[in-house]
């Protein structure tokens, strides 16, 4: 049971008003849940086939095998490859739309213009094709025609999106092992096959299929999501805004956009501006847009748009009172919003063919017709303001400054001006000397288990104490943002000395005036493939093995299959991951073993699951120094 | 005084009660830690079935004490403090005597040669973890008098249905 439900002062605040209001939030839900299932808290639960469901007695003395001889191990691990394998298709659908947006832009079909000429070049030449004399759309056909051909791939050779992006080193561990991925739709049906009754049996077998999960995510899902993304809306440049509810405005129509997926929040970002003469003569001073969840990190990184909050915190936005529409996409969107909006004013919009809530109002988006569904939602949330009752509005006052918009190509920007021939050399200098012990990458949700953020703030404080920089995505940012550790003064407050002297010689490089976060804002979920692509770009500048790097991954509070799958794809890169919440594998011991400490050896990388922030922290630290001293580092 | 009294037609064969009472019978007090120790603890509730009936058994704690009087070491006895029957490990022989005069089954081995059954949780200050643990409310702790008027409730409840129906 918690002892506090949130460190977010903003949170706190609206939890109360919830209970007055008698408002049921996603911590009562988790009481009224207590004592949770321990058989399904260890992963020994199978329902995948109807003479179940079967349990394994963890103590022994009841059953040691399901109805079909399937033991706790093979069925922790059938249960983790699905649920990674879920993560996966998440990211490789979310993918799939971007790709075929690019298309439809690039033939001119829907309204969308190609906005990164750049990246679509450097993505091209990656690729292997000529980007000479070619005009803009035919080059991001082809482009698509490489992405298409990885989605349907029937052949034995391994998608390109891997093979183009991925360290040599890599490719060739992951060959070995057979883990390399030929088409994500086929390897996500494969291990959805491949966990069914009387199928694999070999606890090995599938914690390998696990991990060509991984790979499925890493490539077809992230890195295919944002580079489609970076080239239709721009690559991400630093912008300043704020984080946290008090972005939310009394005298403007308060737009949220939460869910995933950038395509129709952008046209609302966009629409929100055209219209806004509209919303004056409402009476409202102009339309607020701000964003929970990764569609707002997107339109954050991209439009400066402000952060409202992250994953806990959803359902408060709307308790608020002074949320006037709230329009989502895709994934980790509460089931819960459709009635806690009823309570209020609130006009909650559905968007998505595979996202419907009763209660909402669904309004259909469509590339063809992006820019008529963005104007129409834009237009309810106008409509709304008119009937927002003041008696029911508190907007609780916190915000902080934040900077984020930390893409590779932003960060090789400010450290050029230190070495425009070799932009990579200041940043791999002071992890040589130490002023940067390392780099930790924190990501992922918040989970209900955990008082919300704690983990995020209290780990990444110790960490940057210890000189250990830190890039940041998905909820984990947003924790960040809110907490103020993504701004210059956050960088005198919280960084170690040697650190901190390297990020204000960078911030001044930079014509900042002052130093750099301590905490680099890189995005959404699907953008740590930036974090993937800064490693990759690490390692072949001192043409080493990601693996040996001084770097560690981290999700403080997973919650979402998505958070299992990056994981396995930080593992699959050679990190060292850690998790703050115990995944639901501990009900078998071989399960357990292999994923913290058995695959390093042919993988490199390994789970460390830890749940004290401290702890946590300098395991992650020992990690680092433990590399550092293999790379002759320190002594 | 309360007793662990179950509403079998609330029980759904979870096991939830058995997995709590391992782990409230554990050196940690804790699943995830408890599945770990080396030597693994005892569950002392068992979920048992004909079918269609589900009810989770524990020692009834009968008045007439069967296990008490068969026990020649003296390690089943009834605590004076509670009035509760519990076991002396230490004194436990190992004999089976207990075992084989509980008209319930309730009494099984523990890890050595000695008896395990039901202690109320006495660890857990009498806050007994199947209780807890159960997620239809199935397992109750409560008195005596207080469990059978809600059957009584609940059968004039049903009695009033009856009518409206017909």
């Amino acid at each position: 049971m918690l002892n506090i439900r949130s460190i977010d002062p903003a949170a706190l605040d609206l939890a109360k008003k919830a209970d007055r209001d008698g408002i049921e939030t996603v911590w009562d839900r988790y009481e009224k849940q207590q004592p949770q299932c321990g058989f399904g808290s260890l992963g020994l639960c199978c329902r995948h086939c109807i003479q179940g469901p079967c349990r394994i007695d963890p103590f022994g003395k009841g059953p040691d095998k399901g109805i079909c001889g399937a033991t706790a191990d093979v069925i922790v691990a059938r249960n983790l490859l699905r649920q990674v394998a879920a993560g996966a298709a998440a990211h490789v659908d979310h993918a799939y739309e971007a790709v075929e947006a690019l298309k439809l832009a690039a033939e001119g079909k829907i309204d969308y213009p190609i906005a990164d000429l750049n990246k679509l070049k450097a993505i091209a030449t990656g690729l292997g094709i000529e980007t000479e004399n070619k005009e803009p759309n035919e080059l991001a056909l082809e482009v698509v025609q490489v992405a298409y051909e990885d989605m349907g791939n029937h052949q034995k050779q391994p998608m390109k999106w891997v093979s183009a992006h991925a360290p040599k080193q890599r490719l060739e561990v992951w060959e070995s092992l057979g883990i390399l991925p030929r088409n994500p739709d086929r390897e996500i049906r494969e291990a959805m096959h491949q966990t069914t009754m009387g199928m694999d049996a070999d606890p090995v077998n599938l914690i390998l299929a696990t991990a060509k999960q991984g790979l499925v995510d890493g490539y077809a899902g992230l890195k295919l999501a944002t580079d489609m993304q970076d080239i239709l809306f721009g690559t991400p440049a630093p912008v300043v805004t704020e984080a946290n509810l008090g972005v939310l405005k009394e005298d403007y129509v308060n737009l949220i956009v939460h869910g995933h997926v950038p395509l129709l929040s952008e046209k609302i970002v966009q629409w929100a501006k055209t219209l806004s003469p509209e919303a004056e003569a409402v009476g409202a001073k102009g339309v607020q847009v701000a964003g929970i969840c990764c569609t707002g990190n997107e339109v954050l990184m991209r439009q400066g748009v402000p952060l409202a909050t992250n994953y806990l915190a959803q359902e408060l936005a709307i308790v608020t009172g002074a949320v006037d529409t709230m329009v989502v996409d895709v994934q980790c969107i509460m089931p819960s919003l459709g009635q806690i909006a009823s309570c209020y004013h609130t006009e909650l919009i559905t968007t998505m063919p595979i996202v419907k809530i009763p209660g909402a109002t669904h309004i259909p988006f469509t590339l063809e017709h992006a820019d008529e569904a963005a104007q129409e939602i834009v237009r309810k949330a106008i409509a709304a303001y008119a009937k927002r009752d003041p008696n029911k509005v508190h907007i609780p006052d916190y915000r902080a400054k934040i900077m984020a918009g930390f893409s590779v190509e932003a960060i090789v920007g400010a450290l050029s001006k230190l070495d425009a021939d070799q932009p990579l050399k200041p940043l791999v200098d002071n992890i040589v000397n130490g002023n940067i012990v390392g780099v930790v990458a924190t990501v992922g949700c918040n989970n209900v288990k955990v008082a919300q953020d704690i983990f995020h703030v209290e780990m990444v404080k110790e960490l940057l104490k210890n000189n250990v920089l830190v890039v940041a995505t998905g909820c984990s940012a947003h924790a960040l943002a809110k907490a103020g550790m993504m701004n210059s003064e956050g960088a005198e407050k919280y960084a170690g000395e040697s650190l901190k002297a390297v990020l204000t010689a960078i911030g001044e490089a930079a014509g900042l005036g002052a130093p750099l976060p301590p905490v680099l804002h890189m995005g959404s979920c699907v953008d740590n493939s930036r974090i993937g692509d800064l490693v990759t770009a690490l390692a072949g500048y001192l043409g080493v093995d990601t693996a040996a790097l001084p770097v560690a991954a981290s999700a403080p509070e997973p919650q979402h299959e998505k958070a299992l799958s990056i994981g396995t794809w930080a593992v699959t890169m050679g990190f060292t991951t850690h998790l703050g919440v115990v995944p639901p594998v501990l009900g078998s011991k071989q399960v357990s073993e292999l994923l913290t400490a058995g695959l390093t050896d042919v993988i490199g990388g390994k789970f460390y699951v830890e749940t004290d922030p401290q702890t946590a922290a300098h395991g992650l630290i020992e990690d680092i120094r433990k590399k550092r001293q293999a790379l002759g580092l320190d002594q | 005084m309360k007793q662990l009294l179950i509403r079998s037609e609330s029980c759904v064969g979870c096991k939830s009660c058995e997995l709590a009472c391992a782990v409230a019978h554990s050196q940690s007090k804790q699943l995830f830690a408890a599945i770990f120790e080396r030597e693994l603890p005892h569950k002392r509730v068992f979920v048992e079935t004909d079918g269609v009936v589900n009810m989770p058994l524990q020692c009834r704690q009968c008045s007439d004490t069967p296990c008490v009087h068969a026990c020649m070491a003296g390690a089943m006895r009834v605590d004076p403090a509670t009035g509760l029957v519990q076991v002396k490990s230490e004194k436990c022989v190992g004999c089976w005597m207990c075992v084989m005069v509980c008209p319930f089954g309730v009494i099984s081995q523990g890890s050595s040669r000695q008896v395990v059954k039901c202690d109320r949780c006495q660890e857990l200050d009498y806050e007994p973890a199947c209780v807890s643990a159960c997620p239809t409310k199935a397992i109750q702790f409560v008195e005596v008098d207080g469990f059978a008027s809600g059957t009584r409730k609940s059968w004039m409840n049903q009695l009033k249905e009856v009518s409206h129906h017909a």
